[in-house]
């Protein structure tokens, strides 16, 4: 879902850029607020995050095939926000999609507000609140982490194809059934790797999960 | 807890190293979709920065699935080292 430079036009990467840069100054005020009272589990976070961000850039980098030809990965916007928080999630994404921009061409420079906007404040934080709304009703992990994480990747692909129909790159009616539907597929991989992350992880290191989230 | 970090980062480097060189090499589905809808050229050559391993191929590197698995090494250090960095120069420091 990573938008290479030229499929936007400048309004909408422009607008973008600038909501994806306010909402991150947001999330570093957030978090370095929290991450450090008292030494304790603030002085876990950073190290966290770091291990977290090598995780979700390593699987990006493992696609699997999906119907007729395409492929697709794992994003871990809802899992990394589980695991650290909403805010502490989108820096993860972030940064992630930052080293991928620049070291690897993997998202276009003007693109990288898009981007980010995508994976991480849709991806990520608008995800996790839709799994505790989920959580709340099911009660259970694995099915709300599932459900959360497959929405977030059909939201996400929704919301680009919105932006590249804005952009006049493609019409909407062709873009958005185009987007929703392979990334329906994709996002079921998304939710399987999330609900079972996430089991491992009750399962093996509960600590991990008590951690405090911003 | 550094030798939590150091086995984190350890598998994350053995999932990069090891199982990227056999990741499917289809189009993601934004691109293929791109290409469906016949507007991917869009996307091709407008680099405004010149990366220094572009599409995960490292540009000596004649092995294709030495290239990805070098690429995803240096992407799995960088990546954790950005952050922890970023991390580190975001503190609050504690008033005294």
């Amino acid at each position: 879902m990573h938008i290479p430079d030229g499929f936007l036009d400048a309004k909408v990467w422009t607008t973008l850029g600038v909501v994806s840069g306010l909402t991150l100054v947001l999330a570093v005020k957030k978090t370095s607020n929290r991450a450090h009272t008292e030494g304790g589990s603030g002085e876990k976070q950073i190290p966290m995050m770091g291990i977290v961000s090598a995780f979700v850039f390593a699987a990006q980098m493992l696609n699997f095939p999906v119907a007729g030809g395409t492929s697709g990965h794992f994003m871990g916007g809802v899992l990394v926000a589980i695991l650290l928080g909403p805010f502490s999630g989108l820096l993860v994404m972030s940064s992630v999609l930052i080293v991928q921009c620049l070291v690897f061409q993997d998202g276009g420079l003007t693109a990288l507000g898009a981007n980010i906007f995508n994976m991480g404040i849709i991806g990520a934080i608008l995800g996790y609140y839709i799994y505790l709304v989920i959580l709340k009703a099911i009660k259970r992990m694995s099915i709300s982490s599932f459900i959360a994480s497959w929405l977030s990747i059909v939201l996400a692909s929704s919301a680009c194809a919105v932006e590249l129909a804005i952009s006049g790159t493609v019409p909407l009616k062709v873009a958005f059934p185009a987007m929703a539907g392979v990334h329906s597929l994709i996002g079921i991989g998304e939710g399987i790797i999330t609900a079972l992350v996430l089991g491992f992880i009750l399962q093996t290191r509960e600590d991990l999960l008590q951690i405090e989230k911003v | 807890m550094k030798k939590g970090i150091f086995f984190g980062l350890l598998i994350a480097i053995a999932l990069a190293v090891f199982l990227s060189p056999y990741a499917s090499k289809s189009l993601d589905g934004l691109e293929r979709v791109a290409e469906d809808k016949s507007f991917l050229h869009k996307g091709e050559g407008r680099n405004i920065i010149a990366s220094p391993i572009p599409d995960y191929t490292i540009p000596k590197v004649k092995n294709e699935k030495l290239s990805t698995s070098l690429a995803g090494l240096v992407g799995v250090i960088i990546t954790f080292s950005f952050v922890y960095l970023i991390g580190h120069l975001t503190r609050r420091k504690r008033k005294l």
